[in-house]
């Protein structure tokens, strides 16, 4: 499977480091910890001392010297319920109290994420996988939750409860205490490896989560082309073969954990054997006397507690780690083209220049696809981008449109370099249409509506009138309120680039960049468009990028790419009449119109 | 929505009961050495207890009383001590790894099932669903199912443990196994609260679980408009509400959990008080005597572990219950197109018939009164013969692209039939359509996979067809350029080509199977001029050589028009004229419109620029 260029950071730091990191990127955790702390602890004391009262209510009250100690027993009871109630009642608040806090937490964290996909370059985003990037936000998030609402606040009461155990031990009997922690320290050692097998099994677990939710996510989305093509076997066996290794990946880290986790309880049991032989030795040869030594036995019990408590928890931090780590390979990517933010510039309103200054363009590690390109375009203009495939006309926009930013040399609009301008600023005045009209899941109203949020019905029929659309709409089954359905599907590819170009109209942009945005549009829709086009873009800057010489021939300017060169520049008809790239490109087109 | 959030069944338990035992018998080897794993160490347990008792009153204590001890009795205590122990450890142990196993493996098995019925349902049931959802369903709902798989075996490991203190508390004193059996109804009473109050709450976290999937699923998927319209603040705020209910409705579950999982712990002590208490009272009366008084209590204390263990599962089960549901929705779901059992032989082009096809999208307008409107096709008949090439011609939105979907039986017309070979494409064996006839729709989408993978489809295609294929689409050009040439991967939805060359990929996956029907939608769209022409030239080759297929070519160009032998004008979905691009031009005004906007468009302008010289 692919591997992510996301998890290269975050998968070289060490677990520590990734669960300080962590804990620090959502202050919710600590909110209020110092009370949530102490009903943990209320509740852990309760947890021991419970059992305790009940056996000493039996031996003192029951079993008593001169007979049962009726008196005794009540009293115990009642004192032994008040603990219980306690117990519970702390129990519930601190419950309560770290749900709250966690799950506010884990929400910042999934916000945080979701909003830093967006973030990240164009280039970034489209080498990750959709399935993948979803995990991110969802599951791998929801792994930390239960380590933030038991494991965490464990660690925390057990190393309270180990401290005070240890204590106790060394002051009833230190060479015994000494015994019982040199039997811990072979675990405590082994305990690191395990955190590093577990770490890294538990990694694989979130990675292959992200594998399967991609081709999930490919079935569902290519779903017509699978049928079309009978290919639902194959389909199977790649989804099958996510799911396995998947499940794969799960056992083997269950492995880790069922091996790790009886460790503690053999070692537990060695250490209290251990005692048994040394102590009943010391109280042989007189240096302890048999009552120190049940109550020392007592005290290991509440040392070896906290320390299968540590294993178990061991086992659940890794897997937040996992977690974290999915998370954190997003926001340690920083967008390779950054938003300048509050240092930027914001542009005024009005007709935008432009300016390429010797600019080129390779993607990473490939070929330089654009060549030093030099042009003004001078506001107001309507200039047409043509080329043939691969001769960098798209690149071109994307520069223009800062979705990349060039290898070398500058762009400036309005005399300001492009990426000193905020990105508020410059979505808002330079807008492109890309080829492939995007739609989301909501009417066709609401999609229009993306382009400015606080547009009412009446705003958005008057822009689709404006571009000669309003026959259109009213033919649609509900209007404007018409599903598209999942990513526009309901509609054709041509209905979804109408709905895509209103869109950008809608936002009311200085600067419009089509991108073959009418490549699927019947001719004389796309003529109507283009007449309507030029009428709404008068005084405003537009750039487009088409097959169709078509809309080349209306153009003010023509820019002619060959092969990531800027070759030939000009109206239409002072090009068509000089032997050239456009003069070729122009015989072909008319070709096709003429058979 | 497949499980709305509202459906509740009121008798939770039972059907979480039914959804374990489903487990339990699709994995009865692996559950059973789980629960006797977990026995073991449950009687390891009790037993662990019982040697450092054994040890203290026979090794320890003389020890101590004589001021000496054997070598012999104190390995045998150690080795007591540490034997259990490991006796313990490979219990738990063999919990672990194998209830682990068996949650996994009934998850594996479900995520299978639920992306077979993926592939199997309608494109209709694809788009009532957003992918997001379904990407919950086989993820988040699939676990929340098994979940309570993983605490079930100890349960089931220490209900004898339950049976037999219970009987022997019975042995000793029935009043007061009446009195401390009372924490049984006081477990089912406050276990029938939980799931009742748990239950709508945990089918809204599941929705809002699903929801927020949903939002990002779509939101990625977006992503290029996001951008380029600077909407990342909105779409993190539609994001953020999302989550912010999901964060809701997770602590609303937290808040009736954390109060369950205090109580039923404290149950099984109170009820030991209880029996404490009550038995003093009856020691005072001497209706009892001092050593089962403690026998009882100590029983007791061994009741409560069981009784935590099943808590356990419990806890999990209105979740499971609601996961459940949530798939099952999705296996439930009906509608798969039902296949005949006529093959379709033949190995030259195909013949192809439409008969008075209508076709509705379901969730367009309600009615089919609204003439025109609800329908995207009516009426729809044409015939094309084996080999001969047919345009069919309309405006945007006339139906065009739903009639190619009818062609290669993407979907059904609720009218009419379409035909191959004569044979109603119902009636065809499952496959026989794919094999028979290719279509390249508009909206190209390559897999995540290699060049050849992407053309091929995994069929069993020798290179040199392969390389065939691209050079009729005219991509063996770029693709001998990349740089592991066909075993170049993609990436999703081929994100490291252009438009132009995944749409020439597209093509060379249906010329590569050379179908008898090749149905292309508008596929050249992306397609420099220069490029197309030679495509067509190259399809016309083979047409003229006989070895072709039969064609529906969705166009616009003159260029594509001009191959066919027929055209099909579409105008609201009907077929408004048939006939030769000739006779079309003549007689129909739509069809001159449409095909020769791009003429009148540079007639008028030359027309202004002339008046503008004039003026």
């Amino acid at each position: 499977m692919t591997a992510s260029a996301l998890d290269e950071s975050a998968a070289l730091e060490s677990a520590l480091r990734t669960l300080r990191r962590g804990l620090r990127l959502s202050p919710e955790f600590a909110t209020g910890l110092p009370v949530t702390l102490l009903l943990a602890l209320v509740a852990t004391a309760g947890r021991v001392v419970v059992p305790i009262a009940v056996q000493q209510t039996i031996d003192r009250g029951l079993r008593a010297p001169g007979g049962p100690d009726l008196a005794f027993v009540r009293a115990a009871v009642l004192v032994s319920a008040a603990v219980v109630a306690l117990t519970a009642v702390s129990g519930y608040l601190m419950n309560v109290r770290l749900y709250r806090t966690t799950e506010s937490g884990l929400a910042t964290l999934r916000i945080k994420a979701f909003r830093h996909v967006h973030d990240l370059s164009m280039l970034t985003q489209s080498g990750e996988r959709r399935g993948s990037l979803v995990s991110r936000v969802t599951g791998d998030v929801d792994q930390i939750s239960q380590f933030m609402q038991w494991g965490g606040l464990m660690i925390i009461v057990s190393v309270g409860q180990l401290v005070v155990a240890s204590v106790l031990m060394a002051i009833y009997s230190w060479p015994l205490a000494l015994l019982v922690w040199a039997s811990f320290l072979p675990l405590a050692l082994a305990l690191r490896t395990f955190q590093r097998l577990l770490s890294r099994a538990y990694t694989a677990v979130r990675e292959r989560v992200g594998d399967m939710l991609a081709a999930i996510s490919e079935s569902v989305v290519g779903a017509p082309v699978i049928r079309a093509y009978a290919v639902e076997e194959r389909t199977a066996r790649r989804i099958d073969e996510s799911v396995e290794a998947y499940r794969r990946a799960q056992t083997r880290a269950q492995g880790l954990v069922a091996l790790t986790f009886p460790s503690s309880e053999l070692v537990a049991a060695l250490a209290t054997a251990a005692v048994v032989v040394a102590g009943t030795l010391l109280g042989a040869g007189g240096h302890l006397t048999a009552g120190e030594l049940v109550a020392f036995m007592f005290l290991v019990t509440l040392f070896v507690g906290p320390m299968q408590v540590a294993t178990e928890v061991l086992t659940e931090a890794q897997n937040a780690i996992a977690g974290w780590r999915r998370v954190l390979g997003v926001l340690d990517t920083a967008p390779d083209v950054a938003d300048p933010g509050e240092r930027g510039h914001r542009l005024p309103r009005g007709p935008i220049e432009v300016r390429f200054e010797n600019v080129s363009f390779a993607y990473p590690g490939g070929p330089t696809v654009l060549h030093g390109v030099t042009v003004d375009i001078a506001p107001r203009s309507r200039v047409a981008v043509v080329g043939e495939t691969g001769s960098g006309k798209t690149t071109f926009a994307k520069l223009l449109t800062r979705l990349m930013d060039p290898a070398q040399g500058r762009i400036l609009v309005d005399g300001v370099p492009l990426d000193r301008i905020r990105f508020s600023s410059l979505r808002e005045r330079i807008v492109m249409v890309p080829q492939d009209g995007f739609l989301f899941d909501a009417s066709v109203g609401d999609n229009i509506r993306y382009g400015r949020p606080g547009a009412t019905d009446e705003d958005i029929l008057l822009a689709l009138a404006d571009l000669g659309l309003a026959d259109w709409v009213a033919g649609l089954p509900q209007g404007l309120d018409t599903p598209v359905g999942q990513r526009g599907e309901s509609l054709s590819a041509g209905e979804r680039q109408l709905v895509a170009l209103a869109r950008a109209y809608l936002a009311d942009p200085d600067l419009l960049v089509l991108d073959e945005a009418t490549s699927a549009v019947d001719p004389a829709t796309e003529m109507r468009l283009q007449r309507a086009l030029d009428g709404v873009t008068r005084g405003r800057t537009s750039i487009s990028i088409a097959h169709r010489l078509s809309t080349a021939e209306a153009a003010d300017e023509i820019l002619v790419f060959d092969r990531g060169r800027l070759v030939q520049r000009g109206p239409h008809s002072e090009l068509v009449a000089v032997p050239g790239v456009y003069a070729d490109l122009h015989a072909s087109w008319t070709a096709q119109r003429t058979v | 929505m497949p499980a709305g959030p509202s459906r509740v069944e009121p008798r939770i338990l039972r059907e979480g009961m039914r959804v374990l035992w489903v487990a339990v018998t699709a994995e009865p080897l692996v559950f059973t050495v789980s629960v006797l794993a977990s026995a073991l160490y449950a009687a390891m347990t009790v037993a662990s207890a019982w040697v450092l008792g054994w040890a203290t009153e026979n090794v320890v204590l003389p020890a101590f009383q004589e001021g000496r001890t054997t070598a012999g009795a104190l390995a045998t205590g150690a080795l007591a001590i540490v034997a259990v122990a490991v006796l313990k450890a490979l219990g738990v142990a063999g919990r672990r790894f194998y209830a682990g196993l068996m949650q996994y493996r009934m998850q594996a098995r479900y995520r299978r099932a639920v992306t077979r019925q993926y592939l199997r349902l309608p494109l209709a049931w694809h788009h009532r669903h957003p992918t997001g959802q379904l990407l919950s369903n086989a993820n988040a709902d699939v676990e929340a199912a098994w979940a309570p798989i993983a605490p079930l075996p100890m349960a089931v490991g220490v209900v004898f443990m339950l049976l037999v203190a219970a009987v022997a508390i019975v042995l000793v004193d029935v009043t007061l196994a009446l009195i401390g059996f009372c924490v049984f109804p006081a477990i089912a009473l406050l276990n029938v609260v939980y799931q009742r109050r748990l239950s709508p709450l945990a089918a809204r976290a599941q929705q809002l679980r699903a929801e927020v999937s949903e939002v990002a699923h779509e939101s990625f998927e977006g992503g290029l408009v996001v951008k380029t319209l600077g909407r990342e603040q909105a779409e993190t705020e539609r994001f953020t509400e999302r989550a912010r209910a999901l964060q809701e409705a997770n602590v609303a579950v937290g808040r009736i959990r954390g109060l369950f999982d205090p109580m039923l712990e404290a149950l099984p002590t109170l009820g030991v008080l209880a029996v404490l208490l009550v038995g003093s009272v009856r020691l005072e009366a001497g209706a009892l005597n001092a050593g089962d008084l403690v026998n009882v209590a100590y029983l007791f204390t061994l009741l409560a572990w069981p009784i935590r263990a099943l808590g356990w599962v419990l806890a999990e089960v209105p979740r499971s219950v609601v996961g459940w549901n949530r798939v099952r929705a999705v296996l439930d779901a009906e509608g798969a197109l039902p296949f005949g059992e006529l093959p379709l032989p033949g190995d030259g082009p195909a013949g192809l018939e439409v008969r008075r096809v209508r076709f509705a999208y379901a969730d367009g307008a309600a009615d089919g009164e609204d003439e025109g409107r609800a329908h995207v096709l009516r009426d729809v008949s044409f015939a094309v013969r084996p080999g001969r090439t047919i345009a069919v011609v309309g405006p945007t939105g006339s139906g065009k692209s739903t009639l190619t979907t009818l062609l290669v039986r993407l979907v059904d017309p609720a009218d009419g039939t379409v035909l191959l070979d004569g044979v109603d494409v119902r009636q065809a064996r499952r496959g026989a359509v794919a094999a028979t006839a290719a279509l390249v729709p508009q909206q190209t989408f390559l897999f995540d996979d290699t060049v050849r993978g992407n053309v091929t489809l995994g069929a069993d295609v020798p290179d040199e067809q392969v390389w065939e294929a691209l050079r009729l689409a005219q991509a063996d050009g770029f693709v001998a350029a990349l740089p592991h040439g066909l075993d170049t991967r993609v990436g999703e939805r081929g994100a490291t080509l252009s438009g132009g060359q995944r749409q020439r990929l597209a093509l060379a996956r249906a010329l590569v199977r050379r179908p008898r029907l090749l149905v292309l939608d508008d596929a050249t769209s992306s397609v420099d001029p220069q490029v197309e022409a030679r495509i067509l030239e190259g399809l016309r080759a083979a047409q003229s050589a006989g070895s072709g297929s039969t064609v529906v070519v969705i166009a616009y160009r003159k260029a594509t028009i001009a191959l066919a032998d027929e055209v099909v004008y579409l105008e609201h979905g009907r077929v408004a004229d048939r006939g030769t691009h000739a006779e079309l031009l003549e007689r129909s005004a739509g069809y001159r419109d449409l095909v020769n906007a791009y003429e009148r468009a540079e007639a008028e302008r030359d027309a202004v620029e002339g008046e503008e010289v004039t003026a």
